[in-house]
């Protein structure tokens, strides 16, 4: 490739980094950091799917922010509430023929099955083989998950260890 | 509901669907209600409404003053404690037998399966096959909720690691009642390991409903912990932080020690610093009101000198007495020999 045929680098870069998809899911404003999470949790990486992932992108609103295109595959509700637990602010684009056909905003969820490993090593949920269950709220800025068995709460920063299958 | 008799059945057979339907409705709706208590698992004090936490102070009360021997005749409370304990079980022990009821059990998990790895699960299940009602204390948090989880018999949790303990939280909020006459607007200090002292967690929680103003007497290492900071602070009430006893003296209505363990520190010369500074003596009460009570959840180390226990400021022994009445109610309530 001959780089240097660009006459706008940074213009013609940034068509690479965001390209359009025929038909598929975009998921927009993803708290950069937390694309790869997304990836896991929606186990796109098994899938037969095409996913292309920014990480790291400029965003006015965010200051940077990752992306995670996936063709030929809309989200369901319920796959589009466990992309909120990971990045609250986040968008999901259903594309149609290169159109935008549906944009709507996740919803956290209310509660967490399975995902979440409880941080606290006293925990029964550590010492038993059994699902956790974390309740979630919206505290500030930040979203909250309490242990539904050892009633502690976390942040994100403080769970260390997600279940994803 | 009361069960349909056989009369009840034959003549249902003779009427349409929506007879039966219509009649089973007018059953329903004309049954008395039931108890909000019957069945219910006691796991954590913040399920617990006011009026709920009320009920049962007010049966404590009545089985304080009359006794009902032959309440739980026939029943059968399975004592399940995983770790050691003294007041709690035998005061549950003893609050069943009270009661007219048998009570089963353990208390070391070193003579039961779980030492052959069975799962706390399984052990609670069949467990529950066999009593009526389970009282259980489990090293691990969130124990009591795994066990109910298992068993469709109620759960009284007795400790569940450093997280719940509600029946020691009801029975402080029943000495408090007991000794000042009321729960509502009561200056209350709190004393020692705040940190990692369970009790004082869920006092502190459980007194979101009776708008109290709390002091918080610790060395800073061991000061309340944030999250139960935001739940006073997402009800309004009034909370400060003090470092000495002496600060509080003059305006409490409860002083509530608790003991500093030495073992919660990393660092040993904290310890060493702190440990005589919250140590309550004789000296020290000379501000406190006439109706002050000291309380304490029992055991005391040093923290709490004996030259105190003679004066009328001391309430702790009726504290750890008053266990065996709310224990008696919650058993009652629980397997509806009691009502809401």
């Amino acid at each position: 490739m001959n780089m240097t045929t660009f006459s706008h680098p940074t213009k013609d870069l940034r068509s690479f980094k965001v390209f359009t998809i025929e038909e598929g899911t975009v998921i927009d404003h993803i708290d950069a950091g937390q694309a790869l999470n997304i990836i896991r949790v929606l186990n796109l990486a098994s899938d037969d799917t095409i996913v292309t992932v920014g990480l790291n992108l400029p965003s006015k609103k965010l200051g940077h922010k990752d992306l995670i295109k996936v063709e030929f595959r809309n989200l369901t509700p319920e796959e589009a509430n466990k992309v909120a637990i990971f990045a609250p602010h986040s968008s999901i684009n259903i594309i149609h023929n290169y159109e935008v056909t549906d944009k709507f905003s996740v919803t956290v969820p209310t509660s967490i099955e399975r995902l979440i490993v409880c941080p606290n090593p006293s925990c029964i949920t550590n010492a038993e083989h059994m699902n956790t269950l974390f309740h979630v709220s919206n505290g500030g800025a930040h979203l909250k998950f309490t242990c539904h068995y050892c009633e502690k709460k976390f942040q994100h920063d403080d769970i260390l260890e997600y279940r994803y299958s | 509901m009361s069960a349909l008799s056989k009369e009840d059945i034959d003549r249902m057979s003779t009427l349409t669907r929506e007879d039966i339907l219509e009649e089973l409705k007018t059953k329903i709706m004309s049954a008395p209600p039931q108890s909000p208590f019957l069945g219910k698992d006691i796991i954590s004090i913040k399920e617990l409404s006011r009026e709920q936490i009320i009920t049962v102070l007010n049966h404590a009360k009545s089985l304080k003053q009359t006794p009902q021997p032959e309440l739980l005749k026939h029943k059968v409370m399975a004592s399940c404690f995983f770790e050691p304990s003294t007041r709690t079980r035998l005061s549950f022990e003893t609050a069943m037998t009270r009661l007219g009821g048998g009570v089963m059990g353990f208390a070391d998990a070193g003579v039961t399966s779980t030492k052959k790895k069975e799962t706390l699960y399984d052990s609670m299940k069949i467990i529950g096959q066999y009593a009526d009602v389970i009282a259980m204390r489990h090293p691990a948090e969130g124990a009591a909720r795994r066990a109910a989880e298992a068993t469709d018999k109620p759960i009284l949790n007795g400790g569940d690691g450093a997280n719940q303990h509600p029946t020691q939280t009801l029975l402080d909020l029943f000495t408090i009642q007991e000794c000042q006459g009321t729960l509502d607007g009561l200056n209350i200090a709190l004393i020692g390991d705040l940190k990692y002292g369970r009790t004082v967690h869920s006092l502190a929680q459980a007194l979101i409903h009776f708008n109290p103003t709390l002091s918080f007497v610790a060395p800073e290492s061991l000061q309340m912990p944030s999250y139960i900071c935001e739940d006073l602070n997402a009800h309004n009430i009034s909370y400060s932080f003090y470092e000495r006893i002496e600060d509080v003296m003059s305006q409490a209505d409860i002083i509530y020690m608790t003991r500093i363990q030495g073992e919660r520190f990393p660092d040993k010369m904290e310890y060493e610093r702190v440990k005589d500074v919250y140590v309550l003596t004789k000296d020290m009460l000379a501000p406190a009101k006439p109706s002050m009570r000291i309380m304490h959840p029992l055991p005391r180390v040093n923290e709490l000198k004996e030259e105190i226990d003679p004066t009328p400021h001391a309430y702790y022994f009726e504290q750890a007495h008053n266990g065996l009445y709310v224990r008696q109610a919650l058993l009652g309530l629980v397997l509806g020999a009691l009502h809401a």
